[in-house]
């Protein structure tokens, strides 16, 4: 699990590493189709996880601060927006900006107590904040976030912008980008120009001698403090970093589906994106984009089996075989697909400690001659 | 507390230092003069790594002072940080590097910190454009002869280079003291050699030094002056030729070995 951060690298290169990336987002519509993927819903989530997962590498894959509750600051986020599209404009500019700036906030005050411990403590701290936040969420502010209902547009919500502007909300209100209806592939596209955008920034504080601080403080943060740096702004700065990527994604997220619930701060989504940094690779530009892409990937794939699909799909095997082979299966798919998730992550760990990503460099190391593109995973 | 004279870098004055009811330090007192490599020697653990500790904000003494140019380091809430940014570098007796870097990384990381201050903000400024820092980091490897190695991970070093790459962590600081805890434990002849005369060069600089070593050869190549420490005590300081003769060093620290 070695971060490598590069100084030979050219501002050419990184820009290559930039279109190739963009490029295959882009077209992610064309290519998905071929894997079963090429529909909007689970694209979005593939673009709003991979922001999510490479803002929390910042921090966790960077500094080695292993945060257990960036999930509050996705729904921070969402919670941020919703109240744009109800109190100022269905237009997801300000909705944005409102977001960052909310989980921006909260992520100085929860990182600001969170870092005056390291190591475990530091994960359980954020963990108890995460924790706090759902709680409340679901209790004392009721009245902010609706309870367990979730936080909702409605029709005649005062939309205080879109009233002076005299822009009528006809049907069920969605979002929209100066009048271009965010739903469906509009709705992918505009996460897909926030996740490029997200992946240049964090490209960029890779390269930067900021970054290089932030792996010196998870190499050997005493040494950090004897070479005369004081370690605790560059965390909190890079802490504020990653829960602003986090509030974005939770912004994203109601985005294309205009509502907010307190569900999205459990623990449970704090340690998802903990599963897809290190499934992907942890500390490396594309792994969590790769490890949350995949994560959605197979939920989607084998949450949607049930055990008629099983039958069907052992068709071939006599009748008794088929019925054992059913039955060894079917905790895996469906609501049981937590488990294939466990045995995937499993794998991944035990054979390939640097995740998907390190498992691209040996391939790329066998055949060393052909020059690949794994070249952008630096 | 006097006026420090313009010629002293360091004054430890009175510092006293106990662990539970161990004794490390007692009533030291020492005066580094500017320009100077001053050694500590000593049989194990005589105290030596717990003073050089008080000195970059490590322990804090019990009692005494100790002044740096004017500071004193045991008033006040002063961090590590603080301290080095005042201009004290260190080398760890167990050598304290950053694994994860290149070597050249590791030594351009201290540079920064002289050159910028304790924070600095730049997530947009590529590294590559820290040319002069990148190249007085190459130089120094260069100097140290681990310039092949430049962009190896240091975590895969052998101790003794790990000192070396430490070293010119220091350096590049540009410290006004430097303290170097057994600079040379665990190198080869040949590195130790090369250690020395890169040693003197800064010597040759004028900086301040303060130097723990076993190693005689070290010891007298580089030092102008030598306190002895036992059981927490400085039984005797002087010239190197004085200290060669002190009846009470040999007995202490040399047994009836000849040197």
């Amino acid at each position: 699990m070695q971060t490598r951060i590069i100084i030979a690298s050219t501002s050419l290169r990184d820009y290559l590493v930039l279109a190739i990336f963009s490029a295959v987002v882009l077209s992610a519509p064309l290519w998905a189709q071929a894997i079963g993927a090429g529909y909007p819903d689970l694209l979005q989530k593939f673009a709003i996880f991979g922001l999510f997962a490479i803002g929390y590498n910042l921090l966790f894959g960077l500094t080695g601060y292993l945060s257990f509750g960036h999930a509050a600051f996705l729904g921070v986020g969402s919670y941020a927006t919703v109240w744009s599209f109800k109190l100022l404009s269905m237009n997801v500019i300000p909705a944005v900006l409102l977001s960052v700036a909310i989980s921006a906030i909260f992520a100085v005050v929860i990182g600001f107590l969170s870092l005056r411990r390291t190591g475990i403590y530091f994960s359980i701290l954020t963990l108890a904040f995460a924790q706090m936040s759902y709680n409340m969420a679901y209790s004392v502010l009721t009245p902010i976030t609706n309870g367990e209902t979730g936080l909702r547009v409605l029709r005649d919500d005062p939309r205080l912008i879109d009233t002076l502007l005299g822009i009528q909300v006809q049907g069920s209100p969605l979002a929209d980008l100066f009048g271009l209806t965010l739903k469906g592939y509009a709705g992918f596209y505009f996460c897909a120009v926030m996740l490029i955008l997200g992946f240049w920034v964090a490209l960029r504080i890779f390269r930067s001698p900021y970054g290089m601080k932030l792996v010196a403080i998870k190499s050997n943060q005493t040494r950090m403090e004897y070479t005369g740096f004081n370690p605790r702004p560059y965390l909190l700065s890079v802490f504020v970093i990653s829960g602003i990527y986090a509030g974005l994604a939770g912004s994203l997220m109601a985005i294309v589906d205009p509502l907010a619930g307190a569900e999205r701060m459990q623990w449970t989504a704090s340690g998802e994106v903990v599963l897809m940094t290190i499934l992907g690779g942890v500390g490396t530009l594309l792994g969590p984009v790769i490890g949350a892409a995949t994560i959605k990937y197979f939920e989607n794939i084998f949450s949607a089996v049930n055990e008629q699909t099983l039958h069907q799909v052992f068709d071939f095997l006599p009748d008794w075989l088929n019925e054992l082979m059913v039955t060894l299966t079917s905790p895996f798919v469906g609501d049981g697909w937590h488990l294939t998730l466990g045995v995937l992550f499993m794998v991944i760990i035990i054979f390939l400690p640097g995740g998907i990503i390190e498992g691209f460099r040996r391939i790329q190391a066998l055949f060393q001659r052909k020059p690949g593109k794994a070249e952008e995973e630096a | 507390m006097s006026a420090q004279p313009d010629n002293i870098v360091l004054e430890i004055a009175g510092v006293n230092k106990a662990f539970g009811g161990l004794q490390a330090l007692s009533d030291i007192n020492l005066r580094i003069e500017q320009g100077k490599t001053h050694a500590i020697i000593g049989p194990n653990g005589a105290g030596k790594s717990t003073l050089l500790n008080t000195c970059i904000g490590l322990l804090k003494p019990d009692s005494g002072t100790i002044r740096f140019l004017g500071t004193d380091l045991t008033q006040g809430d002063l961090k590590p940080h603080d301290i080095n940014q005042l201009g004290i570098s260190r080398v760890f007796q167990t050598p304290a590097i950053f694994p994860d870097l290149s070597l050249v990384q590791n030594v351009m990381l201290p540079a920064f910190a002289h050159k910028e201050g304790t924070f600095r903000f730049n997530p947009f400024e590529p590294l590559r454009d820290e040319k002069d820092v990148e190249d007085e980091a190459m130089a120094l490897l260069e100097d140290l002869g681990m310039a092949e190695q430049a962009h190896h991970h240091a975590g895969n070093l052998s101790r003794g280079d790990k000192r070396r790459l430490e070293l010119a962590m220091c350096l590049i600081q540009h410290p006004k003291l430097l303290l170097l805890d057994e600079p040379t434990a665990g190198m080869a002849r040949h590195d130790t050699n090369r250690t020395i005369d890169l040693l003197k060069k800064i010597k040759a600089r004028g900086m301040t030094k303060v130097i723990i070593e076993h190693d005689m050869h070290v010891v007298f190549s580089l030092a102008d002056r030598i306190s002895v420490l036992a059981q927490g005590k400085i039984i005797a300081e002087g010239h190197p030729d004085e200290i060669k003769g002190h009846p009470k060093v040999r007995e202490a620290y040399l047994g009836s070995a000849e040197i």
